[in-house]
């Protein structure tokens, strides 16, 4: 078997059909389209309870008291529950630092808090009863930016904070720090003929994944709870819930039910110990359901930012150093704040060569929502500030965008500014060659024979213009993702793979615990299967935590990870397979003994393509099954003074191009294409992988034009948490979004793959603002761009 | 109160229901019937679309009691009743199971739930990949068969405008647009 972190090469024939490198159909597909496909939401048990949460409404207060007799007293109701029914002395959760109370503890610290739970036999006698709890509030001042939380009278978010950030970080109120610092910036701004600087705002994005926090718990007769659950990670939750119910983790056992997307929204628990609390408490199994309204307080958003940057080039255009400051705000828990900070900080540069840098990014804590994880995690925020700052050192210099780029883009061997070489394929220079030489779409593409089609115009359908006012943008811009879990983690993954015979046909079992949330993970797993395998006949058993963590669904890790694991898995399985192929038949044929073997198309064949034996026949009554953990190489944590470290797995890359039309009178946006290159490495499913960057390039647009939730900074309260009045692209806002996949191997990697999930996420926002700054000539410093920003209305 | 219905050409009652239940948490909850999705419950995202005599709506506002005596369609039905719409127009002529057949996936294992006849534009959203997550596609796949039978030839105008009630966070809705392209250009070949 390969060591941790070895690379593993393609040792199998492709010929197996089904395999990797096609775009095989998605094993769940037919359940999904006839409605049977069972999401969490849609689990059911007979006798079973509604479980409801009473969230704060204000955001930052004391509890005076909390009086639940009038919501026990209502016919139906059969548990009220607050932080004083709490079974142990465990009752805070957190991914990384504990911070987060199951229910509140004589304090709210921003508006939605869970602060009591109930059970009731209907979901709306269980939302009366909620209302019907009364919580006496002192209300306390609010911290909600940088000035506020780090003056130095500012009021704590956690007093008496003891995680393993607390004693490095500057103010209480600052989650995490991290510099990176490189060369020597005041030398290199000296040989600097431009200088340029901006200040830059990223609004709060939201996940909005459709399917909302939902699971069901149901009680077992050994004390213990079973919960089928919409989650990133099954054993993270395992986790955190076990110790706060005070149960052993095997008491405890999670399957996964179906997941209506994630984005980074489920990385956090949400509803998962509330419903085991209850359902223990009851005896009943309890179903807990958010609706869109509260899902917007159940899960934490993509941290809002100010970002401030200084870039200097030279004449010819090259840059010659960077500073930049960049201030996300965490909210009033921890999440993943300290790693968004480790991304933001070590891809703040962007793909550029750079060797003179001066970085430092910060989490806040305050008063406001709490933000982790979402698709591009602190990648994306970094992106939008370092591409603008391109487009504007281009334009001082007189010099094309793109070549400006291209003149500067990193490459395979490039230094990052934590010391780390990028070893492996670092495209570019070409992914924007590549996406700037796409056709462009016709100009006026709204006229048709019968007069200007609206529906093509900005406006659309409120037909506010025919083509009077409207002028188009064109913009670029690029990105880079890391891949995995940074930082020194350790980030395994664990795939149990069985081969048998099931009449007659040899059938393969992979079990692992990865959370499949749309991305087509199950997919790609089964054509490893058959790849490595031979067989065509791949089972997906469901993700439970009665096999070996898979780590988290998220950082574009799962097609690596998990896929490498099952790989792995796999390998070994064959290893045994041939093992009894020898034994039995060994003495028949010497090419057991002397040839390279394979399994293709349900037969052993050695790699000159004779066939030796069936598998049928070698298995028989045989199974064969193995577990094991699979690790990518490993990386360092982040010196936590100059930021040197190797401390990340692989880096990924896209590239875009927007092209835009503006009203400028009304200054509405119309998308009219969004053009995506992207080096996936290997592209195993190509049908998956150009769906997810359609996916997430409609992210990035998303929170260019429209998606913001809107905290008001008096009181910290969010102001539009409503599909209503938080806006996602529909399919009228969302253009043609052609795409070139670039496929250069990374040899570290299994089968040379990229993860793909995020990149495009990074790169479509800044390109679509620079289309927008293309169309208007307004400077434009912040996402997302709002009709008022371009009229000059703000 | 009871309310009586009928669901995807079946007689449904249901018992003991709450004057302020919409159609969908009775679908959902006491029909066992739970593919329309419950995305907002506000009427935005479109993912519990159904047809109410016909005619595509939001079920989670339409209260229960207002499908007294009318006729739903849901996803779960959706198969059949393209089946009986192409026979009732003299198309399938007793071969809607060999069609259903030539319909199904390639490259597919144990779990595709294979051998149940999918409807065109179900099959299309498979193959074009328009599926990811699937939360929205149960709401999507009632508003594009219905469009698709109001305009069997849209433009990829029509079908913008005609889906635009309907939220996909997963794909970017290329895919969709591929797949309702898809089940057009089969459905005019007669596929």
């Amino acid at each position: 078997m390969p060591a941790n972190g070895a690379p593993t090469k393609i040792t199998q024939g492709t010929r197996t059909k089904g395999g990797i490198g096609e775009s095989t159909l998605r094993p769940d597909g037919t359940l999904k389209v006839t409605g049977e496909f069972a999401y969490s939401s849609d689990m059911w048990h007979e006798d079973m309870l509604w479980g409801q949460i009473l969230r704060s409404t204000v955001a930052h207060a004391e509890i005076v008291s909390i009086d639940t007799s009038e919501a026990l007293a209502l016919p139906g109701v059969y548990a009220v529950m607050t932080y004083d029914d709490l079974p142990t002395d465990v009752r805070n959760y957190g991914l990384e630092i504990q911070d987060t109370p199951v229910l509140a503890h004589g304090k709210v610290r921003h508006h939605g808090e869970p602060v009591a739970i109930v059970a009731a036999d209907h979901p709306e006698t269980a939302r009366r009863a909620a209302a019907k709890i009364k919580v006496d509030y002192r209300e306390l001042p609010v911290v909600t930016d940088e000035a506020s939380a780090t003056a130095p009278d500012a009021i704590l978010v956690h007093e008496n904070r003891d995680d393993h950030h607390a004693a490095h970080v500057p103010h209480p109120n600052i989650v995490h720090r991290q510099p990176i610092v490189r060369g020597d910036v005041e030398a290199a701004r000296g040989r600097a003929d431009v200088i340029v600087e901006g200040e830059y705002t990223f609004g709060m994005q939201d996940q909005a994944f459709l399917g909302p926090e939902s699971g069901l718990a149901v009680p077992e007769e050994d004390g213990g709870v079973h919960l089928y659950i919409a989650t990133q990670w099954l054993h993270s939750d395992l986790r955190q819930i076990a110790p706060v119910l005070g149960l052993p983790e095997e008491k405890v056992r999670m399957t996964l039910a179906g997941v209506g997307g994630a984005f980074g929204g489920r990385e956090d628990l949400s509803m998962q110990i509330h419903a085991c609390l209850l359902a223990l408490r009851t005896g009943k199994p309890v179903k807990i359901v958010y609706n869109r309204f509260e899902s917007f307080f159940g899960h934490v958003h993509r941290h809002p930012a100010k970002l401030y940057y200084e870039h200097g080039a030279t004449k010819d255009g090259k840059l010659t150093h960077m500073k930049c400051r960049i201030v996300l705000d965490g909210g009033a828990y921890a999440s993943a704040s300290p790693a968004v900070v480790g991304n933001a900080s070590s891809l703040s540069v962007g793909p550029y060569v750079v060797d003179n840098v001066d970085i430092e990014a910060i989490a806040l804590y305050t008063n406001n929502p709490p933000c982790g994880a979402m698709r591009g995690f602190g990648a994306v925020q970094a992106c939008f500030a370092y591409e603008a700052q391109m487009d504007k050192l281009a334009k001082r210099l007189g010099l094309d965008p793109v070549e400006f780029r291209q003149l500067n883009a990193m490459e395979q061997g490039t230094v990052m500014p934590t010391g780390q070489p990028v070893d492996s394929p670092a495209p570019v220079a070409e992914l924007l060659r590549r996406v700037k030489a796409m056709p462009m779409p016709p100009e006026r593409q709204w006229e048709s024979s019968e007069g200007a089609d609206v529906r093509q115009l900005p406006g659309g359908l409120s037909n506010t213009t025919h083509g009077e006012g409207v002028v188009r943008g064109v913009g670029y811009a690029v990105g880079i993702k890391n891949v995995g879990f940074s930082e020194g983690f350790d980030d395994y993954s664990t795939a149990r793979v069985r081969m048998e015979v099931v009449g007659g046909e040899p059938v393969a079992t992979v079990h692992t615990a990865m959370a499949e949330v749309g991305q087509g993970g199950v997919t790609v797993h089964a054509q490893i299967a058959r790849t490595e395998l031979g067989v065509t006949r791949v089972t997906i058993h469901p993700a439970d935590t009665q096999v070996g963590s898979a780590g988290s669904t998220s950082a574009s890790r799962q097609t690596y990870v998990t896929g490498g694991a099952v790989k792995n898995a796999c390998e070994l399985v064959r290893e045994k397979v041939l093992e009894i192929g020898r034994r039995k038949f060994g003495s028949y044929h010497p090419a057991w003994a002397t040839a390279e073997l394979l399994l293709e198309g349900g037969k052993v064949v050695t790699d000159g393509g004779e066939v030796l034996a069936d598998l049928a026949d070698v298995l028989g009554e045989e199974a064969v099954e193995v577990e094991e953990e699979w690790r990518h190489r490993p990386t360092e944590p982040f010196d936590l003074r100059t930021g040197q470290g190797n401390g990340h797995v692989q880096y990924s890359f896209a590239a875009h191009r927007a092209v835009v039309e503006v009203d400028t009178e009304l200054g509405l946006v119309k998308v009219i294409e969004l053009a995506c290159a992207q080096d996936v490495g290997k592209a195993l499913n190509p049908l998956s992988v150009v769906g997810q960057i359609q996916g997430g390039t409609t992210q990035g647009l998303g929170v260019a034009v429209m998606e913001e939730i809107v905290v008001d900074p008096k009181t910290a309260k969010v102001k539009n948490p409503s599909f209503t009045d938080y806006l996602i692209p529909t399919i009228l806002d969302t253009p043609t979004i052609p795409v070139d996949v670039l496929e250069l191997a990374d040899e570290h990697a299994p089968y040379g793959l990229r993860g793909i999930g995020e990149a495009p996420t990074l790169s479509s926002t800044p390109a679509v603002l620079a289309a927008i700054r293309d169309a208007t000539g307004l400077e434009l410093d912040r996402t997302p761009v709002r009709p008022e920003h371009l009229t000059g209305t703000a | 109160m009871r309310v009586n219905f009928t669901v995807n050409g079946r007689p449904q009652e249901a018992d003991d229901v709450w004057e302020g239940e919409s159609l969908l948490y009775v679908l959902r909850e006491r029909l066992g019937l739970p593919g329309s999705k419950n995305a907002c419950e506000q009427g935005e995202c479109g993912s519990c679309t159904v047809r109410l005599d016909g005619v595509p709506v939001c079920s989670c506002l339409v209260a229960a009691g207002q499908a007294e005596g009318r006729d739903v369609v849901t996803v779960e039905g959706l198969a059949d009743f393209a089946r009986q719409r192409s026979c009732g127009t003299g198309a399938c002529g007793g071969t809607s199971l060999d069609e259903a057949r030539q319909w199904q996936a390639e490259g597919t294992d144990s779990q595709t739930g294979e051998g149940s006849g999918l409807s065109p534009i179900q099959q299309a959203f498979i193959d074009a990949g328009a599926v990811q997550c699937g939360f929205c596609t149960p709401g999507l796949l009632v508003a594009a068969d219905e469009m698709l039978e109001r305009n069997p030839n849209p433009t990829d105008a029509d079908i913008r405008e005609a889906l635009s009630g309907n939220l996909c966070r997963c794909t970017g809705y290329e895919k969709i647009m591929d797949a309702v392209r898809l089940a057009a250009a089969r459905q005019s070949e007669g596929v």
